[in-house]
């Protein structure tokens, strides 16, 4: 009863407090626009069978891996960084892209995209709305991992607050990935195009802030400076440090503020995708 | 309402749409015709704001499209010629949607549906999944969208693209019904449409305006305008031929079958004597004894004006 007691108090609580202050923006702030988009599209992932197959898929996985190679139950440590945590952002490549493929490339390929551009909105509503309906996706997505949540603390007594940071940054990465897609999918109307490059690239951000290209950075010589910006900008918007400083529990506004203006710049480069399109 | 000035579109190195010009009025209904890629689609997406114009400019009801965006595509309904649907949504579900994001008011939503929804007929497919609906349907349901919000400009490509002759011509009368309180452009290679439904027609031809007028305008700027058709018996031979070739107003003679029970003829008017031309036939056959059957001018035919104006563009 008391790890029930403790399980409400730190993840339940918290989901309800990000839940209610996502729909009070949505309802208050952001204009009736932005929800109109936004309801369709979350009612055609659910009314399609795409968000459940996701959600299959990825909750198999993740907890299979988990439970059968990691070692979660027998590390005899409360800690779910190593085991559990410091695998999801590689299900989320894939997963992520899979979610947001269909975000643009659909609207092309269907000719919607001619109905939407020239409704009385700005192109922003457009796309922060289909955003917003993805994004939404991949928290239902992570809140239904909870089993494994309920496991660790049935079986021990584990920092909370650290799991939980650890999904706050497990899902920041799911949304940088998602921005991504939403650019490569404004590109293309083939949505497995716009899966296949979108999962290059988040395999490109992830393994950027790997240690190693730092190092190589720091020991480039002679001809292979060319490739210095290459690697310099790899390096920068590297995902990983900002993954791992995050879900270890050090809580970094640095972290944050990255993750934010990654997110922000994409669905700016999704904007200017569009109008490049339409020319 | 729908005021276009001077507009060019570029595709890289190919020209799409070389300076139109044209102005649609509250109550008037512009049919647009041309060939196949003479520029008609570009066009109309250029008014409603899909594609930015190379050069030129479009107002709607005095908003630029591209400097007061929003409130331009606010007064417009649009129909675009593939009649793209979200085809997971149900038509109900669909025209909600629309009229939503139409600023249709929240408490009006209802009554707007279920008006679109009577007036393009999809009552039967009201409940039914835009995936499953018939080519005719789907067309509706996309035509009902473009009059949701009621707005003070349509613009309509292929509206009756897809329908069956019955659907077409309510389709039509729809049209010409809402054009005494809107300004409607629409498009179409159908020529009984423009006379059935426009106030006012252009012909466009690779990206220029080669014909402007009202329907009657342009038919009588066709070759066959004022030409006479004359079916007489009485006076077989070919006699009453040259008589007829040295008539005053007569520019040629076609015998069309003549034999001793009677001619069938077909006179070409010269230049600027069409009206004098039936009263002089009559008065010759009078003279001449003959009887008529039939004496008829003939009305200008808009397909062959509009074969003779977008061919010999063509030959250049």
């Amino acid at each position: 009863m008391d790890a029930f007691l403790t399980l409400i108090l730190s993840f339940a609580i918290p989901t309800a407090i990000i839940a209610a202050v996502f729909i009070g923006i949505l309802r208050f702030v952001l204009p009736r626009e932005v929800r109109t988009i936004f309801k369709r599209e979350l009612k055609s992932y659910f009314t399609s069978p795409i968000a459940y197959v996701l959600f299959v898929v990825f909750l198999g996985i993740s907890n299979a891996i988990s439970f059968f190679f990691t070692g979660v139950l027998e590390g005899g440590e409360a800690d779910l960084f190593l085991p559990y945590f410091q695998y999801l952002p590689w299900y989320l490549i894939l997963i992520a892209p899979a979610v947001g493929m269909r975000l643009w490339s659909e609207e092309q390929r269907l000719g919607t995209m001619e109905l939407m551009l020239t409704m009385p909105l700005a192109p922003w509503h457009a796309i922060l709305g289909k955003y917003l309906a993805a994004a939404v996706v991949l928290f239902v997505m992570l809140v239904l991992s909870f089993p494994i949540v309920w496991t660790i603390n049935f079986l021990g007594e584990p920092d909370n607050g650290v799991i939980l940071a650890g999904f706050v940054a497990t899902y920041f990465v799911a949304l940088c990935f998602l921005a991504v897609t939403s650019v490569i999918s404004a590109i293309t109307r083939s949505q497995l195009v716009a899966l296949l490059v979108s999962v290059a690239i988040c395999l490109v951000l992830w393994l950027g802030g790997l240690p190693h290209i730092s190092e190589m950075l720091m020991n480039l010589k002679g001809a292979w400076l060319v490739a210095w910006p290459v690697l310099a900008l790899v390096n920068a918007v590297g995902v990983m440090p900002h993954f791992t400083e995050l879900a270890t529990g050090k809580l970094a506004a640095r972290d944050i503020t990255f993750f934010v203006t990654f997110v922000a710049f994409c669905l700016f480069a999704t904007s200017v995708a569009i109008r490049l399109k339409r020319a | 309402m729908i005021e276009v000035e001077n507009l060019h579109k570029h595709f890289g190195s190919k020209v799409a749409v070389d300076g139109v010009s044209f102005t649609v009025k509250k109550g008037e209904v512009l049919g647009f015709l041309g060939p196949n890629g003479a520029g008609k689609s570009t066009t109309m997406r250029m008014v409603t704001g899909y594609l930015p114009a190379t050069k030129g400019r479009v107002r709607i009801g005095g908003a630029d499209i591209e400097e007061n965006e929003i409130e331009a595509k606010s007064k417009i309904g649009y129909l675009p010629e593939a009649a793209p649907l979200y085809s997971d949504m149900t038509v109900e579900a669909f025209l909600r949607f629309a009229a939503e994001m139409r600023r249709v008011p929240a408490a009006e939503i209802q009554a707007a549906v279920d008006r679109a929804i009577e007036t393009t007929f999809l009552e039967p497919v009201r409940h039914q999944s835009v995936d499953t609906l018939s080519k005719g349907y789907r067309h509706r349901t996309c035509f009902a969208q473009s009059i949701i919000h009621d707005p003070e400009v349509l613009i309509l490509d292929e509206p009756t693209d897809g329908l069956d002759p019955n659907q077409k011509h309510e389709i039509r009368q729809l049209i010409r019904r809402m054009g005494e309180t809107k300004a409607i452009l629409f498009s179409t290679h159908i020529l009984e449409e423009v006379e059935a439904a426009c106030t006012r027609a252009i012909i466009i031809d690779r990206g220029k305006v080669v014909a402007d007028g009202s329907p009657e305008e342009l038919k009588a700027r066709a070759t066959n305008a004022g030409t006479v058709v004359l079916r007489a018996s009485g006076l077989a031979g070919s006699g009453i031929q040259s008589e007829l070739e040295k008539l005053g107003s007569t520019a040629s003679v076609e015998v069309l079958s003549s034999d001793e029970h009677g001619l069938h003829v077909r006179v070409t008017p010269a230049r600027s004597k069409a009206e004098k031309l039936a009263g002089e036939i009559s008065g010759l056959c009078k003279e001449k004894n003959l009887t008529i059957q039939e004496l008829k001018v003939e009305e200008g035919r808009l397909d062959l004006l509009f074969r003779e104006i977008t061919k010999k563009d063509a030959d250049k």
